[in-house]
């Protein structure tokens, strides 16, 4: 007897959980013969203001944990990935990608994961600096993370655009409310999943599926969200995206979808561009007699 | 009510005065009238309008300065641009020498350009004799040596310049703002056309004498002088590749939306509202010095002064007393003076939204406290000036004031003091007081702001980095980091 297979709700990932958009949309993702595979949260702005709150309750014990911490817990993530390499392939094939280069988007989506999880406790070392200041003064600046970053993902690139744009985010401490793919969302929906059996802390990563033209300009407006990352070359998007961000001084980065596959997209400069240097200054005591070496 | 204290009351009607130490202004060369430096050489400006620049302290006319129109930015940016395709390809080492230089003649010429700092700015002189002039020169020999080192700054990533960037810079420090934006732009091989502000055209104008004088080849660095409409054009010109601001959040914001549609990078380094954190645990008289300088530098004309004081309850009494004596010998006059401490407010109408904020403080219900030291009748100043017992919400604690005004309050924890610190838009800088290591390290990494100040206040460094968090703006300046915006990779 032919056993009646189960079929996955693929829910929007906010502050840990799985809920439906609280808007009650959907849009049907269909596969290349037109057959509905399943329905698909269509976010709201409502989705990403209560996504973005669990961002920001996140921020404060995610950039306090150790940076060997996050590091741990960013390779855990590729770890868990690699459990589930079957499932995401099957996705993306399910959304009309051969096996083949399916295959090599999740090994590669791994291996990024991997990379950046290396990272997070070795950049500090490259952006800090200790200043040697004229003034009595001992005097240093460190790398610390923006805060809440706004990421609207790669459309095409659906698995490695999104690890892509979310490992350096939070390998440097960084929390965020990501917009995944709206055309081939299964991916980031099971990436969520992984997410939330990695040790990542709840609200860290809060994922949305849904339309950008709609969305754009809520992610970008939102006044306690502190920068914004798009991969979409989307020049009225982009324009928009800019002139919202002045609103609080948001810092903007638009990056390429199209060298996600090359050794380009691999830079601690992705971390380092949502990090902010901090100056420390404290008197040092000048010892009367101490010009002889001690 | 306040407790009974054994301590002697200090007695400040004595005998006791400083007489006048006035700097001698003949050796100044100042003419009457100032062009555009445009290409190297000073030009007519196609607008044929000059305004006028004063002494903020006497209201005595100093000279006219020209106001640059869209065409003659239009022209300054075609000269950088020229410029350009040469000083890019020079070699690191001749571009660096050239830097050097700057440098030299700034510190040959540092009295004059002190003097003329004073005069048209209202600083007092012995802050622009001892930080702006010598800072500013110190700038240019700092990254004078990083022209031919930037393959070490950046391994592996082939450094190369943007091209032409546009600079706007406000009036608060006005030459060391030049040197801030000039010396990184040139060591990493772009072109500048900057414009200083309009009421302190003058050291940038001498500054382009002294750049003319250095052999820097043609419209390398181009000033063009003018009001808000000259900004714009720059903002808005169509072949500059990069936008660096000093100046008001308001104007930052307006900056980052108008070149949306384009490609131009950009850094803003924009307003603060910083907090000065006084624990119980403080050296208190240190602290009072470190209060003083925090708020009353420049007359608070300081993006990063500690305009916000947070005491902790139980030395509050004491703190305030304390700072109150003080803020009492503090001499507020002529800028020229070398024992003045509070010079001129820089312009009237700086000096009526600081009166306008002394009034609005008033209603919200804080209460006002200003030393009783006589001010001039002639020029611009105001009172170092207290706002007590004043809260979070009010107007003058959330807004920047730009000017001698520190509003206190108090608080009991350190939870409690993270919180308020960071509770407001800015995040430029802050203070710290305590003699607990590990204390002020648990609050610099707490506290959201670009630099923190443990023990000391409102120091400066070529070779510190400086910017915001937050709506305090992006980017940094000073040191190795404040060559990457100036920089593609």
């Amino acid at each position: 007897m032919e056993r009646l297979e189960i079929l996955k709700t693929y829910k929007i990932f906010i502050g840990g959980q799985f809920p439906r958009t609280e808007s009650g949309r959907y849009y049907p993702l269909k596969n290349k013969n037109g057959d509905v595979i399943t329905n698909i949260c269509l976010s709201s702005r409502k989705d990403f203001r209560n996504a973005e709150v669990s961002a920001r309750n996140a921020f404060g014990g995610w950039s306090g944990k150790s940076a060997f911490n996050r590091s741990q817990i960013l390779y855990r993530i590729a770890e868990i990935m690699e459990g589930r390499k079957e499932q995401f392939i099957s996705e993306l094939v399910m959304q009309g990608r051969a096996a083949k280069s399916a295959k090599e988007e999740v090994e590669l989506s791994i291996e990024r994961m991997v990379y950046y999880a290396g990272w997070c406790d070795k950049y500090q070392q490259l952006f800090s600096s200790v200043n040697p200041v004229a003034s009595s003064h001992f005097n240093f600046s460190v790398a610390e993370p923006t805060g809440v970053v706004a990421i609207i993902a790669s459309e095409e690139k659906s698995l490695l655009g999104l690890v892509s744009a979310v490992a350096p985010v939070i390998a440097g401490g960084n929390t965020c409310v990501v917009l995944a793919s709206e055309s081939k969302p299964l991916c980031s929906v099971t990436f969520a999943e992984v997410l939330n059996t990695s040790d990542v802390p709840s609200g860290v990563v809060n994922i949305l599926t849904g339309n950008s033209e709609e969305l754009h300009c809520h992610f970008s407006s939102h006044m306690d969200v502190n920068a914004i990352v798009t991969y979409r070359n989307n020049r009225k998007e982009i324009k928009a995206i800019k002139e919202n961000a002045s609103l609080n001084v948001k810092r903007v980065f638009v990056y390429n979808e199209n060298s996600l596959e090359s050794d380009k997209a691999e830079s601690p400069y992705f971390i380092f561009d949502l990090q902010e240097i901090k100056t420390t200054w404290h008197p040092i005591e000048n010892i009367g007699s101490a010009k002889a070496g001690y | 009510m306040a407790k009974k204290t054994n301590e002697p009351k200090l007695d400040f009607k004595t005998d006791w005065a400083y007489e006048p130490a006035p700097e001698d202004t003949s050796h100044i060369s100042l003419k009457k009238k100032y062009d555009l430096f445009i290409d190297g050489k000073f030009v007519k400006p196609n607008s044929k309008k000059y305004f006028a620049t004063y002494n903020p302290a006497t209201d005595e006319k100093l000279a006219d300065i020209a106001e640059a129109d869209a065409k003659d930015v239009d022209k300054a940016v075609k000269a950088a641009r020229k410029a350009f395709t040469k000083w890019s390809k020079i070699s690191a080492k001749e571009r660096g020498k050239y830097i050097y230089r700057i440098a030299r003649l700034m510190q040959e010429r540092a009295r004059e350009f002190a003097v003329i700092e004073t005069m048209d700015g209202g600083k007092p002189i012995r802050e622009s004799r001892d930080i702006d002039v010598p800072l500013a020169a110190n700038h240019f020999f700092y990254y004078a040596g990083w022209a031919d080192k930037l393959e070490y700054a950046f391994p592996n990533r082939n450094p190369k310049p943007i091209g032409v960037a546009g600079q706007i810079i406000p009036w608060n420090f006005p030459l060391l703002m030049a040197a801030w934006k000039i010396a990184p732009a040139l060591a990493t091989g772009n072109t500048v056309v900057l414009k200083p502000a309009e009421t302190t055209s003058l050291t940038a104008l001498k500054l382009a004498e002294l750049i003319r004088d250095s052999g820097l080849p043609d419209g390398v660095v181009n000033i063009v002088t003018g009001a808000g409409a000259t900004g714009a054009a720059i903002v808005n010109h169509p072949d500059i590749n990069k936008i660096a601001f000093t100046g008001s959040t308001d104007v930052g914001k307006l900056i980052q939306k108008a070149i949306a549609g384009t490609d131009k990078k950009l850094t803003l380094e924009l307003g603060g509202k910083a907090a000065n954190i006084i624990f119980e645990d403080a050296p208190l008289d240190q602290a009072i010095e470190g209060i003083v300088n925090g708020i009353f530098f420049n007359q608070g004309h300081v993006c990063c002064a500690g305009s916000r004081l947070f005491v902790q309850e139980s030395v509050a009494d004491i703190v305030i007393r304390k700072l109150k004596d003080r803020m009492e010998t503090l001499i507020v006059g002529n800028p020229l003076d070398k024992n003045t401490d509070i010079g001129a407010i820089n312009s009237k109408e700086q000096l009526l939204k600081i009166n306008k904020y002394l009034k609005i403080g008033k209603e919200e219900g804080a209460e006002l406290y200003q030393s009783s030291c006589t001010i001039p009748t002639k020029g611009n100043f105001c009172r170092p000036t207290l706002f007590l017992n004043a809260s979070q919400s009010h107007r003058v604690v959330q807004e920047e004031i730009f000017g001698p005004v520190l509003t206190v309050q108090t608080f009991r924890t350190i939870e409690e003091v993270i919180e308020k610190a960071n509770n407001i838009p800015y995040g430029l800088s802050a203070g710290v007081w305590t003699d607990k290591g590990s204390k002020i390290f648990n609050l610099t990494s707490k506290l959201r702001a670009g630099v923190v100040w443990a023990n000391t206040y409102n120091k400066f460094d070529p070779t510190s980095p400086f910017g915001g968090y937050k709506e305090s703006g992006f980017g940094r300046e000073g040191g190795l980091h404040g060559l990457m915006p100036y920089l593609r990779f």
